[in-house]
């Protein structure tokens, strides 16, 4: 029930970092998502070590914290304007985060994202990411707006 | 209140959200929040939650639209102080 807002979600294959989520509400979020052995970004960071990349991380918290309770919200708001979500586009203001362990190649990591605050387009949350015995990986402030974009009339 | 106590009362509204110090404390009714001081739009909605809290005053979205320089935020709030007397 919860995951069809992932057909919501506008990223693709290499660069879509949600596979379930498990609570959403006005008030939070919680979602996992499992690192793929085969990531393309394993092979360069670093060679013959692969640890994921602190961005990558970030946009894992990125997309479940705050772009999914994002569109969550705003498909809420204008459940009778009829917007197409198609022209609907999450963009990343500002992030503070800091990080306490490593995360390797086929792991799985719950986010848990709790609203501050939306007001005039914006979503401001506090995320925490935790790895499968549900220790502290990193912790952060989030913010971001969903623009409407209508790529096709400019 | 009068504009000018707070236009002061502003500088430190806007302190953290801008790097621009200097101007920040020339800032005037022209100064521009995004051009001038360098604050990232999306802050402009940090900074209509911190006046809400310092004056007690709800600001609508048709009023936040208005805050472009210093001049129109104080004149967004000062509106919002006559509405509550």
């Amino acid at each position: 029930m919860n995951n069809r807002i992932l057909n919501h979600l506008p990223y693709k294959s290499s660069f879509r970092f949600v596979d379930n989520i498990t609570l959403l509400n006005e008030d939070e979020v919680r979602g996992e998502y499992t690192l793929k052995n085969d990531a393309f970004f394993y092979e360069d960071h670093f060679a013959g070590n692969p640890v994921t990349p602190g961005v990558i991380i970030t946009e894992i918290m990125a997309q479940i914290g705050l772009v999914v309770l994002g569109i969550f919200l705003v498909l809420k708001e204008s459940e009778f304007s009829h917007i197409g979500d198609d022209s609907l586009f999450p963009l990343l203001t500002s992030t503070d985060v800091s990080f306490y362990k490593m995360v390797l190649p086929g792991q799985k990591v719950t986010v848990v994202s709790k609203k501050q605050y939306f007001r005039f387009g914006k979503l401001k949350c506090y995320i925490e990411l935790l790895d499968s015995s549900k220790e502290l990986v990193a912790k952060g402030m989030f913010s971001g707006i969903i623009k409407k974009i209508d790529l096709k009339n400019e | 209140m009068t504009r000018i106590e707070i236009l002061d009362e502003l500088k430190k509204v806007f302190a953290p959200y801008t790097t621009n110090k200097e101007m920040l404390n020339s800032i005037n009714d022209d100064t521009d929040l995004i051009r001038d001081l360098k604050i990232n739009s999306a802050n402009l909605v940090d900074i209509i939650i911190d006046a809400e809290a310092k004056y007690n005053i709800e600001i609508d979205y048709d009023s936040a639209d208005k805050i472009i320089n210093v001049g129109t935020c104080i004149d967004v709030i000062m509106e919002k102080l006559n509405q509550n007397k």
